[in-house]
């Protein structure tokens, strides 16, 4: 190990997550193999090591013999401030080595708020932040995550992005890259050759221009790259890559378990869910294909737990098989089962009392909207009647934890929209009361609102976010609403979540912002020991740009958006249709009742939907 | 099946496992490997493990020893190699055997200290820290249950001898491991408090070997 790390590991928080060395990380002769890539996520360990997307791409691009793929992450406060005292290039967990060994810096990008820590990393690695300023081929910087479908505030600084899942797209960038490294390419030759990989966008090659309001004008694709880049999927999933051999961190982390997912893509169309428009189309996994991998997985990593990963679980059609398989193997050796995002519309009695047989845990649901009309609205399809014969099932089985979820300022929210929250939580403490086989143990209903986020892709990518005034308003008037006894009320400030509209509905002048932002110290801004809402109003003023033009701000429908050149498949004329039934509260049918015909199905080669 | 012991070396980045990750660490091997741990009865059942002497993070240790109950019948000469087997990397399982003897018979500790000095002679600091710990008594401030207090370390200390390297001085100690405990950190700390000029610039432990009252290595 490093002389200087040694001696500062002694003096840092959890030194474990700095270390390396875990059971199952994958070690690879440095010399043996053309390419290094450092897949870095802008988070900490605790928080990447759970994240099943970067165990699946760490699998699968260590799967290619002429790459190392390894881990790097973001050091905590004190790590860092030690690292940069000590000057400890950022290094990957595996080697050791310094990330200027590398010919690839990939990023995994799940959220807006990671952005600033993203170019920090790359500060620490020691590269210029500015894409056009690498001028070299080696390293490249490429990103995918769920943020990329609109990363336009970080098309300044990152070489291109893959929009999807990576499993194929990632292995067929590297292949072009090492046959780049080997012939000689400059870096705008290979980038131009990107761009022809289905899923790629590399931002320098379109050309956007601006009009005088300060909206796009026009997206100018140069250079032979396609005019919209379709987000790539995984067709099969049966049959796609799935490690059952993942890393087993040596210290805690957040999700420490086996994950197992079910399905990509939601029936359900929730109108304010990025979530469920842009993984579109439905593709779920067969049960035994589960159950074998879970099995797999536990013998391979010793956990005692497993969960079962999906949008909206109770919809995946052979639950209880699947829960069946699973506790035969996990019930006589101890293991929990968990099944987090079940719907509380068909929550069944009969999943309940199976996973009872193991572990109990508290019941979670989504509610989002307080009234039914909003609920309509949003098409959140989930009855009042639905959550209290839910409840019932679950106080009368044992259990005395509710948690309710809620978000304010949803189109067409209404004051009597927000009491109607507080008359839920009534109602649920009733229902306890009327059906909890043993009232000692008390109950406990928790309350908690987000300010809601219009993001791109889903059917409110026009609308406005309401201001930091009006939610605080909301929430004070829901707090004077509910004065039921074991009903806690929690809200999150609109503070991010402001910064968090800003960005993910951004374009390309965001760019300087975020520069800025980093330079006054910005960093693990998703932490609110970090965050600092001033530093971003003092950097976007210092920009000349303005919060509201890109939080509170309605789009016309014709409005060119920054992230029209990617295409996740639905239509913008669905999203259109959903957000004009949003303002008459119709529902739409989930997609098993009707195929809609979103769009979603042209990504699927002929394949079909499983909605 | 009896109670049983293991002992295992804890080397390398392995030795930035806290005590307590270490145990889940144990735990998941155990399940790895095919063997079923002994789970405690009750409520919230955990596994009957016991690891003696936690190590404090950073402390690498040839010589730990952990002792546990299986389900049904094992092979425990098969067990060691098929422990490190599934262990992270620096931690090797080295022995098995049904033990003889309690832990709190365990009394002594060597201990072997790298201090490192970036700018100073290594041999003046030898010949230097050798005479700092034949002293009669070494009394520093050290942090107790109740608050800071005033200790002599020196009872605790057996037998040190300091001997200069090419660039840092190597410190073999026998040290009271229990009744009194002390912390071989405390051995550099000494020196921060009363001879600063003697510090090192970083200090690194490892414990190599343990023993009975009598001398004798305890297993």
């Amino acid at each position: 190990m490093d002389k200087k790390l040694e001696r500062i590991l002694p003096r840092v928080q959890k030194p474990a997550r700095y270390t390396g060395g875990e059971y199952n990380q994958i070690m690879k002769d440095r010399e043996a193999v053309d390419l290094r890539v450092a897949f870095c996520f802008p988070d900490t360990y605790e928080i990447g090591m759970s994240n099943l997307g970067m165990s699946i791409l760490y699998h699968t691009m260590n799967s290619l013999d002429y790459v190392w793929c390894e881990r790097v992450f973001a050091p905590w406060g004190d790590m860092y401030e030690e690292m940069k005292k000590a000057e400890i290039p950022l290094y990957a967990l595996e080697s050791g080595d310094s990330l200027d060994r590398f010919d690839a810096l990939a990023f995994s990008i799940g959220y807006e708020m990671a952005y600033t820590t993203v170019l920090d990393m790359m500060d620490m690695a020691g590269l210029p932040l500015h894409s056009a300023d690498r001028e070299a081929l080696l390293p490249i910087v490429f990103a995918g995550g769920s943020a990329a479908v609109n990363a336009e505030p970080m098309a300044d600084f990152i070489d291109l992005f893959v929009i999807g899942e990576g499993e194929e797209m990632d292995n067929e960038l590297l292949a072009l890259l090492r046959q780049a490294k080997r012939e000689g390419w400059s870096k705008r030759d290979f980038l131009k050759r990107a761009a022809g990989i289905g899923g790629v966008y590399v931002p320098s090659l379109y050309e956007v221009s601006y009009n005088e309001d300060g909206t796009v004008q026009s997206i100018q694709a140069r250079d032979g790259a396609p005019e919209k880049v379709t987000k790539r999927v995984i067709v099969d999933l049966d049959n796609a890559p799935y490690p059952t051999n993942p890393i087993v961190p040596s210290t805690e982390v957040v999700h420490d378990r086996v994950n197992l997912e079910l399905f990509r893509g939601c029936v359900r169309g929730c109108r304010f869910c990025q979530a469920g428009y842009i993984y579109r189309p439905i593709r779920a996994k067969k049960p035994d294909t589960l159950v074998k991998q879970g099995i797999e997985a536990l013998k391979n990593t010793g956990h005692e737990d497993v969960t079962l990963l999906s949008l909206s679980t109770s919809d995946y059609r052979p639950l209880t098989q699947l829960c069946d398989g699973l506790l035969d193997y996990c019930e006589s050796r101890s293991i929990g089962l968990s099944l987090p995002s079940l719907r509380a519309d068909n929550f069944s009695m009969d999943i309940m009392e199976k996973l009872q047989k193991v572990r109990k845990s508290g019941l979670t649901f989504a509610v989002e909207g307080g009234s039914q009309r909003l609920r309509d609205a949003i098409n959140k399809n989930v009855t009042e009647e639905e959550l209290l014969h839910t409840c019932a099932i679950a106080f009368a089985g044992g259990w005395n934890t509710v948690k309710l979820y809620y978000m304010l300022g949803l189109p067409t929210e209404t004051d009597e929209d927000i009491v109607g929250i507080a008359d839920m939580a009534a109602q649920i403490l009733h229902c306890w009361r009327e059906n909890a086989k043993n009232k000692n143990r008390g109950v406990k209903i928790t309350v908690s609102t987000s300010c809601f986020i219009p993001k791109p892709h889903s059917p409110f990518q026009w609308e406005p976010q309401i201001s930091r005034e009006e939610y605080l308003r909301r929430v004070n008037l829901l707090r004077s609403s509910i004065n039921a006894r074991n009903v806690v009320y929690n809200w999150h400030d609109a503070d991010t979540s402001i910064v968090e509209a800003v960005l993910s509905r951004g374009d390309r002048r965001l760019g300087p912002v975020l520069e800025e932002v980093w330079r006054k110290g910005g960093r693990l801004e998703a932490w609110s020991d970090y965050f600092s809402f001033d530093t971003w109003m003092a950097a976007l003023e210092n920009a000349g740009l303005d919060a509201d033009f890109y939080a509170a701000r309605e789009r016309s429908v014709d409005e060119v958006l920054p992230w029209d050149m990617i295409d996740v498949g639905v239509r913008k004329a669905h999203l259109v249709k959903e957000r004009e039934k949003c303002y008459s509260s119709t529902l739409s049918p989930d997609c098993r009742h009707q195929c809609a015909a979103c769009g979603a199905l042209k990504l699927m080669n002929g394949g079909r939907c499983d909605g | 099946m009896d109670k049983l012991r293991l002992r295992f070396e804890k080397t390398d980045r392995a030795i930035y496992i806290s005590h307590l990750d270490l145990m889940h660490t144990m735990q998941r091997a155990f399940s790895r490997a095919g063997y079923e741990l002994k789970y405690s009865e009750g409520f919230n059942p955990h596994p009957q493990i016991s690891i003696a002497l936690p190590l404090s993070v950073g402390m690498a240790s040839t010589c730990e020893l952990m002792d546990f109950k299986l389900n049904g019948e094992a092979d425990i000469a098969l067990l060691p190699g098929k422990l490190t087997a599934v262990m992270p990397e620096g931690i090797r399982v080295t022995d098995c055997y049904v033990p003889e003897t309690k832990v709190a018979a365990l009394k002594y500790l060597w201990v072997e200290g790298c201090f490192e000095y970036d700018d100073r002679d290594p041999h003046e600091m030898a010949e230097a820290l050798n005479d700092f710990y034949a002293a009669d008594e070494i009394v520093i401030e050290k942090k107790t249950k109740r608050g800071m207090g005033q200790s002599d370390i020196k009872p605790a200390i057996r037998s040190i001898q300091c001997e200069a390297g090419e660039d840092a001085v190597t410190v073999q100690a026998v040290i009271s491991a229990q009744e009194p405990t002390l912390n071989p950190a405390l051995l550099a700390d000494a020196l921060r408090q009363l001879a600063p000029e003697l510090e090192p610039d970083f200090a690194k432990f490892t414990r190599r070997e343990i023993y009975h009252e009598n001398m004798e290595i305890f297993h």
